[in-house]
């Protein structure tokens, strides 16, 4: 007798032992992936924080040296002041801020501090203000990418003078200005606001933000509607045959297709059979359409099923069409459940690439698109495209544009989260 | 004899390959209750869902034979099933309250088939039917709460009260205690019959107490025949038929 309590009391204590185990590899397979999650976020967080702060030098510039009084200014149009030759004049004021230079190579060398769009800053600011210009205005202009990755601390300032893009004389005025309180250090915010540029200092994620956005708004005004009422279909109308087998069939393995093939399509039938605008968030929505229908669908006819029958024929029994039993009970019921999988498949549409390198989505695009017909590049392409590039400046951007991409991703998924949330615990 | 609300002839049903029902004829009376027994998979229910068509909704259920309520065939080509839904209302094994409000379970019926002209229309059929269904005392302050919210008897109660909403003449109900307590149970039956007084009643039930207490015919069902239909009262003290008689005396079942 006291054997087999004994036996039982081993055996209890190996079977208790073994779901210790158990618990260790769970939770040590969750923190590896937790890890992983957490290294790439610092990585990205820590090489693409400082994208969203600019280096800016602050040059005083003597704008009576443009015109004899600058009141005059107010009369002018935007177009009068477009026409004023303003380049040499702005480079004196540049000159200013060292005036004991002589030599012409070093005045250059100074000029090269700046951003190339120098002479169009000093315009804009005079466009902006010009009712109210002083005889001389303290203006904050760019630097150039090079300047701001020294202020930034990223450049090596201890190479040969050979191997850097920054020459020595370059870092003495450089040094100088900060000495002076002349170079600042301000929040990005045309980063946020402009196209891309080939000049990294002045190239923003605007205009991929805005193509990505239009892109989503065509996805989601093409795929939603299209995808819930297949769903329904499928789920509620058609009789189970071999026709809708095949059908299921085919949505199915359409989920699983790689998405460069979507791309293969869109290029053949959408760009070169019915000719719409190459490199555009219209062609580029609809190719993403195609690949997020799918998801739509088997997300809409999961929640459908999910819906018991009882409810169903209780609105049949008092007389409801069908469509009436599945437009007021059944569909309300299984919404949430709908619109999480069409935001989650937004989400993946969002993050999509290949798609869109093969619709023209890669080219280099200045302006911030105004509608879903201008050209445009989307986020995750821009990625793509300037993380092929050498400057520095650029890296730091390539990493800033995805903290961008995860931060649209996590707010999509979280209000997929908050509507299942908000809607289920309704009743 | 009362007059003969509803009457099947020759009813054959099959579920695909497999035959449910095997020419059942048989009539219930008007402003009767008419009880259904037999155990399970006997194709009783299957019985009570020919008489609205609730099996239209299963693809591979074919019935043959015939179905008249009133003398009108309700499986002819040029019946609505809709409209016959109006006439027969259901009420199911389990209680499904649609996840609405208790009003608006209610005033489901008579708004789609635009019964209610006015609001206060609407209403009065709500607390009427309500009323019916022995409810209303109970939810009068909680119209706009969420109709699942109630217990499984006052589910059930609201499930009647939907039925009746539409104003039908006829009520199948299915096994509609199965998931009800004793009391919960004890009350339908005493609200079934109070209905009987405006509606043919027809009942599935496991129970042979509650056929006994309740109805005034029977009919008894095994494996998909319908054995034998009689008074009640002749059903449970003198049947004519073995089976039966094992049946209600606890013999196999």
């Amino acid at each position: 007798m006291t054997d087999r309590i004994e036996q039982r009391i081993n055996s209890l204590n190996k079977r208790l032992n073994s779901e210790k185990r158990f618990r260790i590899y769970c939770i040590g397979a969750m923190s590896f992936a937790l890890a992983w999650v957490l290294i790439l976020f610092l990585n990205i967080f820590s090489s693409g924080y400082s994208a969203f702060y600019r280096t800016v030098i602050q040059v005083d510039v003597p704008f009576l040296n443009l015109i004899e009084d600058t009141t005059q200014f107010s009369e002018m149009s935007s177009e009068d002041i477009n026409n004023l030759s303003m380049y040499s004049f702005s480079k004196k004021a540049i000159y200013g801020l060292f005036p004991d230079i002589e030599e012409k190579k070093d005045k250059k060398m100074l000029i090269r501090l700046f951003s190339i769009e120098f002479e169009q800053e000093i315009r804009e600011f005079l466009k902006s203000n010009k009712s109210n210009i002083n005889e001389t205005e303290t203006i904050y202009l760019t630097a150039s990418d090079d300047v701001d990755q020294v202020n930034k601390g990223n450049y090596p300032r201890d190479l040969d003078e050979d191997k850097r893009r920054i020459k020595d004389i370059q870092l003495l005025f450089f040094d100088d200005l900060v000495d002076r309180g002349l170079v600042s250090y301000e929040f990005n915010l045309p980063f946020l606001m402009r196209g891309d540029s080939r000049e990294p200092e002045l190239a923003g994620v605007g205009g991929s933000i805005v193509g990505s956005l239009f892109t989503i708004l065509v996805v989601l005004i093409l795929s939603f509607p299209i995808g819930i009422f297949a769903a329904i279909y499928l789920e509620e109308f058609a009789s189970k045959n071999r026709v809708t087998d095949f059908i299921e069939i085919n949505i199915n393995n359409l989920a699983a297709v790689p998405s460069i093939v979507f791309g293969l399509l869109g290029l053949g039938i959408i760009l070169n059979t019915f000719g719409l605008p190459r490199s555009t968030p219209l062609v580029g929505g609809i190719v993403l359409s195609l690949m997020t229908l799918p998801t739509i669908i088997i997300a809409t006819r999961a929640s459908l099923r999910a819906v018991p029958p009882s409810i169903r024929e209780g609105a049949l029994a008092v007389g409801a069409t069908k469509m009436q039993a599945v437009m007021h009970h059944v569909v309300p019921v299984a919404m949430p459940g709908a619109l999480t999988g069409t935001i989650i498949g937004l989400a993946q549409a969002l993050g999509e690439t290949a798609p869109l390198l093969l619709i023209g989505m890669v080219a280099f695009v200045v302006d911030v698109p105004q509608t879903p017909l201008d050209a445009s590049a989307s986020l995750p392409v821009q990625v793509y495209l300037w993380s092929e590039s050498a400057e520095r400046g650029y890296v730091e951007k390539t990493s800033a544009t995805i903290m961008m991409l995860l931060g649209f991703l996590i707010l999509m998924n979280l209000a997929a989260v908050l509507i299942r949330r908000k809607f289920e615990t309704k009743w | 004899m009362k007059n003969i609300k509803i009457k099947a002839d020759n009813l054959n049903v099959h579920y695909g390959e497999k035959q449910a029902l095997f020419d059942v004829s048989m009539y219930m009376e008007e402003k009767q209750v008419t009880a259904l027994i037999g155990p399970s998979g006997c194709g009783k229910s299957t019985f009570i869902r020919c008489l609205n068509r609730m099996n239209d909704v299963i693809d591979i259920c074919k019935v043959q034979g015939k179905i008249e309520i009133d003398g009108n065939d309700i499986y002819a080509p040029d019946m609505q099933v809709e409209q016959l839904r109006e006439r027969v209302g259901m009420v199911f094994q389990k209680p499904n309250p649609f996840p609405k409000s208790i009003f608006e379970n209610v005033a489901y019926g008579p708004r789609i088939h635009g019964i209610a002209e006015h609001k206060s229309d609407l209403e009065e059929i709500v607390v009427n039917s309500l009323k019916k269904a022995a409810l209303f005392d109970e939810v009068k302050d909680r119209l706009y709460d969420a109709g699942t919210g109630l217990s499984g008897g006052q589910q059930q109660r609201l499930c009647i009260a939907r039925a009746i909403s539409v104003n039908p003449d006829i009520i199948l109900m299915d096994e509609p205690c199965s998931a009800l307590d004793p009391i919960a149970t004890a009350r339908i039956e005493e609200l079934m019959g109070d209905l009987k007084t405006e509606y043919t009643i027809i009942i599935v039930t496991h129970s042979m107490q509650q056929a006994a207490r309740v109805s005034s015919r029977t009919g008894f069902f095994h494996l998909g025949k319908l054995v034998e239909v009689d008074k009640t009262e002749t059903i449970f003290s003198n049947p004519s038929d073995q089976r039966t008689q094992d049946y209600i005396t606890g013999r196999f079942g």
